[in-house]
């Protein structure tokens, strides 16, 4: 479609704009600080409406707006609505005004792009408004010598992430002379390039999605930046640039052929090779931390190790298991961060141990933070259950059997620290030293809530999660 | 009798377990009275199946399945669905877990703290166990298998011992380093088999897979299993477990949990893999006899009773795997007849071990003695459990081990003859324990010491008459049982016994 009519196939994200704009505006007024999660309903709300329309391409071909471009675009607003909620009742962003809502809603707008994005220029552009305002995000902290420094080092690796990606891309458009998904495919279909160049070009790409996806060895940033960013941005980043990262990666990959072609006798072995050593790095070093926020890190970089596995595959069975897997990654991850973020508000201090006596403190939040360990650990019946479930079928359904082996292996690792969580606030006692005083804890109403209806979810999606699947394939008119 | 009754049993201890949450905390000393109402139906039903279930039945080999509710459409684009039935094989591990959780709702009522936790949690362990007995989908039984390390973990890891945490994790992860196996396994069956996880049409699509292929299923599933069992050498977790769980949890352990590794050797790789089956049944005897005899010596060693009592548990599961992989009908028959004997013999060691040690504080054998001038119920009670346990002719126990090794001794005479040693060795540990705690001079710290109490006898006496009974008369059990066996025996056919 050329420009004037995109607009209207671009509703949800013209929302945002306004929702960003309206943000800016109203760090004027306090009274107005509702007013971004407004528009991310109202983006939403058009995001919906638009589900059952024709795939097309928008501005010239820049964007493909298509059943995958309109999960993602669900997935990442309600991660924005979600983090605006969190951010609302931390007390470390207490002093933020609405710019911070102003901040997550251009992160949002970048990732919907990075999901939609059918051009090399417009998805450099798109990971780049998602890289550099996640660097403000992170040190958004002002005064905090810690905020600050993950942020350094975030623009750092960064840099050099997006520096290695560019040039791959650079590559890509020399060979091929074109910088849309489609013509690169149609080139390389007719002319086939020098596989040297290609595999350079592949494997500096995958160094720029790595660094997004915190994929082993480009995950070196993520303890760092997460224990230092404010617990909001820290569930944030974990899960909605993780997700804009597999996105792009599936997009990029499956649109030029890339993966298929010309490198397919390379492809699997590379992505199961980084997909093994990420679980691994991420599942072992995290059972010897003690900060929650950083013991979550390495968790998030095992998770994208989980992932990873089904990239190799490149299917239909594997790209509906990465969506899945999101979903749930998104109910789950999010849902004990926000738990993390009451306990540590109130504690000070991230420290592991500010969990004990969680359980006598406030019973129903280390229920339901229980529930979203038992899920990230995948066992059943809750949804991150299903998310491993369909991972290892999509890969034993190939053949990869070791692969999976290696995947469930890695999950009972993770069980040892998961449950090292669930040990400290239900079954250690109150005795002895205390961070936190004894006595009720209560966290806020709305808080409460959202952590209630996200284990719910989890829940009922690990008993029932037929809906999410007719849900995902009525949309997935694959790219 | 209700329709759907085995949904009914499966789940009506959740609803107990519900209402035990919503009870508001003022309230806590209902809670026990409403456990134990909990267990009371599922109970009551189960011996309504016992009435009704026919034991010579018409259908064809593989669709033994009586009571049968779907299957139901659960989640279609995996053809799983809900499909619940039980044959002889279950429905005798059906009763003895209703029992035995009946028996350890009342075992439990001496716990003192977090009783609303306790109890919604031990009944989420029950509806778990009753689900995996039940479950005609692959799926639906590996669900209730993973539901049930939940509510284990948190009640050894909050009521246990000293080294709580360190048994709790180490059974977790062992049992969800098996589950892993498991899950490969019926992944990739699920393929093999069509698409589908219904048991019976995993069972007859089947026949196809390649030999090496059924074999690797075959080990997969059987890690998935042994760890449960537990079997030479991931028995380690047990001890542990056993040691540190507060009694009613070790009935549970001991009575039924260990059944449920040999009963999804015998639903799943038996009838599932028969040809792989009757391949490594050898293997099965090698590990049987080495759980007889091995258990047995470190018994011996133990100067923990409940220690010893454990480790008695791992040698008697060595009986079950050794009956079973001789493929005869006596051999399987005593295997499954000593699963249900053994669930009872066991609950009773660990309820006379808790006992005791409700009043000394200790579980030290040695430092008893004489105790049979002080407290002659107890000490009554402890010789039926402990003959029993050695195999006296008269009661329950001597009927399955006698069966097991006439029907072993003809596929594997010289694995046989070997854990024949372990009989022995079971009656010297057992006699000289009860030669050091009960008879000679009474050791003067106990000279008050009371006897079994009400509750105590209550528990006991039941199991003590399914001893007596079943010793003296197998045949209600047998029946039960007898006409499934004989088809999987069919099934499976004659073993390859390697050599001996």
């Amino acid at each position: 479609m050329e420009n004037l009519s995109s607009l209207s196939r671009f509703a949800p994200e013209l929302w945002i704009m306004a929702g960003i704009l309206f943000a800016f505006l109203g760090s004027l007024s306090k009274k107005l600080s509702g007013g971004p999660l407004i528009f991310v309903l109202l983006a939403i709300t058009a995001a919906v409406g638009q589900l059952g329309n024709e795939p097309t391409s928008l501005f010239e071909g820049l964007i493909a707006v298509d059943g995958f471009t309109h999960l993602f675009r669900l997935f990442f607003l309600i991660v924005g609505a979600l983090t605006i909620v969190m951010s609302a009742y931390s007390k470390e962003l207490e002093k933020q005004g609405s710019e911070f809502s102003a901040l997550v809603l251009t992160v949002v707008l970048g990732m919907m792009l990075m999901g939609s994005a059918r051009n090399l220029l417009m998805a450099y552009l798109a990971m780049e408004m998602v890289s550099i305002i996640s660097y403000a995000l992170v040190a958004s902290l002002k005064g905090n010598l810690r905020s600050r420094e993950a942020g350094i080092k975030y623009i750092i690796f960064g840099g050099l992430a997006s520096g290695a990606m560019l040039l791959g891309m650079s590559f890509l458009y020399g060979m091929t002379g074109s910088l849309d998904f489609g013509a690169i495919a149609a080139t390389m279909a007719l002319k086939s390039p020098n596989t040297v160049t290609l595999f350079i070009s592949v494997v500096l790409i995958l160094a720029g999605l790595g660094f997004k996806v915190s994929a082993a060895p480009f995950h070196m940033w993520a303890p760092d930046v997460y224990e230092g960013a404010p617990i909001a941005v820290t569930a944030f980043l974990s899960v909605g640039p993780k997700a804009a990262g597999f996105a792009l990666l599936l997009r990029l990959f499956h649109s030029t052929n890339l993966a298929a072609g010309e490198l397919s006798l390379i492809w699997p072995g590379l992505i199961a090779a980084i997909s093994v050593a990420t679980m691994f790095i991420g599942n072992l070093t995290a059972l010897w931390q003690d900060n929650l926020k950083r013991l979550m890190a390495f968790s998030s970089v095992a998770h994208a190790g989980y992932l990873l596995m089904a990239v190799v595959l490149m299917n239909t069975a594997g790209m509906t298991a990465i969506v899945f897997y999101l979903f749930a990654y998104l109910l789950m991850n999010f849902g004990a961060f926000m738990v993390i973020s009451v306990v540590a508000d109130q504690a000070g201090t991230e420290d592991i141990r500010a969990m004990r006596g969680l359980w006598k403190r406030n019973p129903w939040l280390a229920i339901m933070m229980g529930v979203f360990l038992f899920s990230l650990t995948g066992l059943p019946p809750a949804f991150g259950f299903i998310g491993k479930f369909y991972l290892f079928a999509a890969l034993i359904e190939s053949g990869w059997i070791w692969l999976a082996i290696v995947g469930l292996l890695n999950s009972v690792i993770s069980l040892a620290y998961y449950m090292r969580i669930a040990k400290v606030m239900l079954i250690d006692g109150t005795e002895g030293e205390m961070i936190l005083p004894e006595g009720r804890m209560v966290a806020p109403a709305v808080t409460t809530t959202v952590v209630t209806v996200l284990a719910g979810l989890t829940l009922l999606f690990g008993i029932y999660w037929e809906p999410i699947r007719v849900f995902a394939e009525s949309t997935f008119g694959m790219i | 009798m209700p329709s759907h009754i085995l949904s009914w049993i499966t789940f009506f201890p959740l609803i107990g377990a519900a209402v035990i949450l919503l009870l508001p905390s003022s309230r806590e000393k209902w809670v026990k009275w409403i456990g134990l109402a909990a267990t009371l139906p599922p109970l009551f039903w189960s011996l309504q199946l016992y009435q009704n279930f026919e034991r010579v039945f018409s259908g064809k080999h593989l669709e033994q399945f009586q009571f049968t509710e779907g299957p139901y459409a659960w989640i279609e684009s995996f053809n799983i669905s809900y499909f619940l039935g039980v044959d002889g094989i279950s429905i005798s591990m059906v009763i003895l877990t209703t029992l035995i959780s009946c028996i350890a709702v009342l075992a439990s009522f001496n716990i003192k703290r977090q009783l609303k936790a306790y109890f919604a949690l031990f009944l989420l362990l029950e509806t778990g166990m009753l689900g995996v007995f039940c479950s005609l989908d692959f799926f639906l039984f590996y669900v209730f298998w993973e539901v049930m390390l939940l509510p284990m973990y948190f009640l050894i890891g909050i009521w246990g011992g000293p080294r709580k945490i360190y048994a709790a994790i180490k059974f977790f992860l062992y049992t969800l380093f098996g589950s892993v196996f498991m899950l490969i396994a019926m992944i990739y069956l699920y393929y093999q088999a069509g698409k589908t996880f219904n048991m019976i049409e995993i069972m007859q699509a089947t026949k196809g897979i390649a030999v090496g292929v059924q074999a690797l299923l075959w080990f997969a599933l059987y890690i998935g299993f042994a760890i449960k069992i537990p079997a030479f050498p991931f028995h380690t977790w047990l001890p542990d477990a056993h040691v540190e769980a507060p009694t009613a949890i070790s009935v549970i352990l001991a009575g039924v949990l260990l059944k449920m590794g040999v009963y999804g050797l015998l639903r799943i790789n038996f009838s599932m893999l028969p040809e792989a089956t009757a391949r490594f049944a050898w293997f099965l005897a090698v590990i049987g006899t080495i759980n007889i005899i091995y258990g047995a010596l470190v018994a011996m060693a133990q100067k923990d009773l409940k220690k010893l009592v454990a480790y008695s548990s791992v040698s008697h599961m060595g009986y079950v795997m050794l009956g079973m992989a001789a493929m005869t009908p006596q051999g399987i028959q005593g295997a499954v007849l000593q699963m249900f004997n053994h669930g009872i013999i066991a609950a009773m060691l660990f309820l006379l071990v808790g006992v005791v040690y409700d009043r000394a504080h200790h579980r030290n054998i040695e430092g008893f003695g004489g105790l049979a001038s002080r407290v002659g119920a107890y000490t009554g009670f402890t010789a039926l459990a402990f003959f029993a346990s050695l195999g006296l002719p008269g009661l329950s126990g001597f009927v399955s081990e006698v069966l097991v090794f006439l029907g072993a001794f003809k596929t594997f005479p010289v694995y046989t003859i070997v854990s024949m040693m372990g009989v022995v060795l079971t009656a010297a540990y057992l006699l000289w324990t009860f030669q050091r705690m009960f008879l000679g001079e009474l050791n003067p710290k106990y000279k008050d010491l009371t006897d079994m109490d009400v509750r105590e006898w209550i528990m006991l006496v039941p199991l003590a008459i399914i001893v007596i009974v079943l010793g003296v008369w197998p045949m209600p059990m047998l029946d039960l049982i007898s006409d499934t066996l004989n088809h999987l025996v069919m099934h499976v056919g004659p073993v390859t016994a390697a050599g001996f």
